[in-house]
């Protein structure tokens, strides 16, 4: 790569230029990861001075009920909210993938969900969900079945994953656009000419060449399952920071900026992090493992 | 056969189009409804009215929280931009010690959670007495991001170096390359980034809810709708009109600059 070297005094805008970045890794990054790990070996409230704490918010979370039950319902939103949304994502893109006129506004539609903000649009699935007079229980009852309670602590991790996916599709979406359309056409062609059938033109052409895209979208979708707030804190929060179906990130919330107890959060985070960054590893070994 | 399949492929993809429109024209004419319809399924009003949107703003100081979400939104786009093209330019264009390994660390900061650094962030910002004031919600985007950085560098490598070495031997230092070459060349990228940064905060939820969970003259759009949800729960035609203003600026914006929001969003599954 042919760059300059900076001569004398440029280097003093080398340093002005990175200077915000600089800064926002120390402090905002790597130094507040840190800070999270000491805080999570103290009690704090931030209206008294921290205690010493040791280990024990960590020991003290296997028998938090409400971070359990966070935990699980973390993994088993993101064990269904990726794949759908991956696996979705894909089909609509290679279904859009062609030149038909008007296509363009096929992809503006799904685009939608994508831009609109989770808050606003919560609240309309607050009234698709809702038991008494939802949009669905009125189809329900109207076809002679019984309203279901569709965000109470039952039913809610499929209605949220519902939600969830449908909000995410345009965008992963766009990326497995973006791949297909990278494939040259003439891989079609000579798969056409030597009687390559559909199955197989999608197994030996299609997927082989998206699978960076798919690898890439995979992680950025586990990252996000992770982190999934908005639709949540909307669609299920009930009095008292309370969830009908909390996860890690809710019950980091509820600790932290509720009731502000830091340590605790501190402590909660950190185990959230790790799982990231196990799965991050996973993926980065299974992509190995093909590659 | 290929056409029937065709046919059913598109009649599938018909079907999940619905599915994804259909809930905004709902909010949109339930939005227009009377409170006495709210119950009716009918997708067009039987009396149409634009009472709920003056009602909104009788009861909740609406045209504040529009205000202050455009705002911040403005002024986290202008920081973002800024200080990640200058990074961005410096990782293209300079040749520096430890350049990779720093850019290496920058983008494995991607992989960072938002909650692992948010507690200390807040402790932060209450110890300089910033909680409950707006400054942190914009200032954190005047430091940068792995994010908008790796774009803006991607970009600037696309242009010849060529350009930068001329522009030098006649003299030009480096901020004047970046602010009258690299700059006015990458209106494009600067485009798509600034409308995934401005959704970003646009839409964000989380930050505003610890910073300012309950002021409403200094919050934004996005606490006031849950905090209006709390308190007005039920009422759906308003709830409606509530959401559609806030979605409403995206998706107008969504349809005059499709091309730049698209790309936008592809950037961000880093080719």
């Amino acid at each position: 790569m042919a760059d300059l070297a900076p001569l004398g005094r440029e280097r003093a805008w080398v340093l002005v230029f990175l200077a915000p970045t600089l800064v926002g890794l120390a402090l905002g990054t790597v130094g507040s990861i840190f800070a999270t790990v000491a805080i999570s070996f103290t009690n704090w409230d931030l209206l008294t001075d921290p205690t010493w704490a040791g280990v024990s918010n960590y020991q003290g979370l296997p028998g938090d009920r409400l971070f359990m039950k966070s935990l699980w319902n973390t993994l088993a939103f993101s064990g269904l909210y990726v794949p759908l949304t991956v696996v979705l994502s894909l089909l609509v893109a290679m279904g859009l993938n062609r030149e038909i006129p008007g296509i363009s506004l096929f992809r503006t539609a799904y685009f939608l969900p994508t831009v609109s903000s989770p808050t606003a649009v919560g609240l309309l699935w607050t009234w698709i969900y809702a038991e008494d007079h939802g949009a669905l229980n009125e189809m329900i009852t109207a076809l002679g079945g019984d309203p279901v309670s569709w965000l109470g602590p039952k039913v809610a991790l499929y209605s949220i994953v519902i939600v969830n996916v449908w909000g995410a599709i345009g965008g992963g979406m766009i990326i497995f656009l973006a791949g297909l359309q990278a494939i040259p056409k003439d891989y079609y062609e000579v798969a056409r000419i030597d009687g390559a059938t559909a199955w197989q033109r999608l197994r030996f052409v299609t997927l082989p060449a998206l699978a960076p895209s798919i690898f890439f979208q995979g992680v950025l979708t586990t990252i996000n399952a992770f982190q999934a707030f908005d639709y949540i804190y909307i669609l299920t929060r009930i009095g008292n920071g309370n969830s009908t179906m909390p996860t890690l990130v809710f019950s980091i919330y509820r600790s932290g900026f509720r009731f502000f107890r830091m340590g605790d959060a501190s402590a909660q985070a950190v185990v959230l992090t790790a799982i990231i960054f196990a799965m991050t590893l996973v993926y980065f070994r299974l992509q190995r493992r093909w590659a | 056969m290929r056409r029937w399949s065709d046919l059913a492929a598109l009649a599938v993809l018909t079907l999940g189009a619905v599915a994804m429109v259909l809930p905004f024209v709902w909010m949109l004419s339930t939005s227009l409804k009377p409170a006495a319809e709210q119950f009716d399924m009918a997708l067009i009003p039987h009396s149409p009215t634009v009472a709920n949107y003056p009602a909104l703003f009788d009861i909740m100081p609406f045209h504040l929280l529009l205000w202050n979400s455009f705002k911040l939104s403005a002024i986290s786009v202008f920081g973002q931009l800024l200080t990640c093209s200058m990074a961005g330019f410096i990782f293209a264009v300079v040749r520096f010690p430890l350049r990779n390994a720093l850019f290496v660390l920058l983008l494995a900061t991607l992989m960072v959670p938002g909650q692992v650094t948010v507690i200390p962030q807040f402790i932060i910002f209450k110890w300089l007495g910033l909680y409950g004031t707006q400054a942190p919600l914009y200032l954190p985007s005047f430091l940068g991001g792995a994010f908008g950085t790796f774009l803006m560098r991607q970009y600037f490598l696309t242009i010849p170096i060529e350009l930068a070495e001329a522009a030098r031997i006649d003299g030009a230092s480096l901020s004047r390359i970046f602010f009258t070459i690299y700059l006015p060349l990458s209106k494009p990228a600067l485009a798509a980034f600034a409308i995934f940064a401005f959704l970003f905060s646009w839409n964000d939820l989380f930050s505003a809810l610890i910073y300012l969970p309950s002021d409403l003259t200094q919050t934004t759009l996005t606490v006031g709708l849950a905090l209006f949800q709390t308190q007005y729960g039920g009422q759906w035609t308003l709830m409606m009109a509530a959401s559609l203003i806030s979605v409403a600026p995206i998706i107008v914006a969504f349809f005059v600059a499709q091309r730049h929001f698209i790309q936008g969003i592809a950037m961000s599954g880093f080719r």
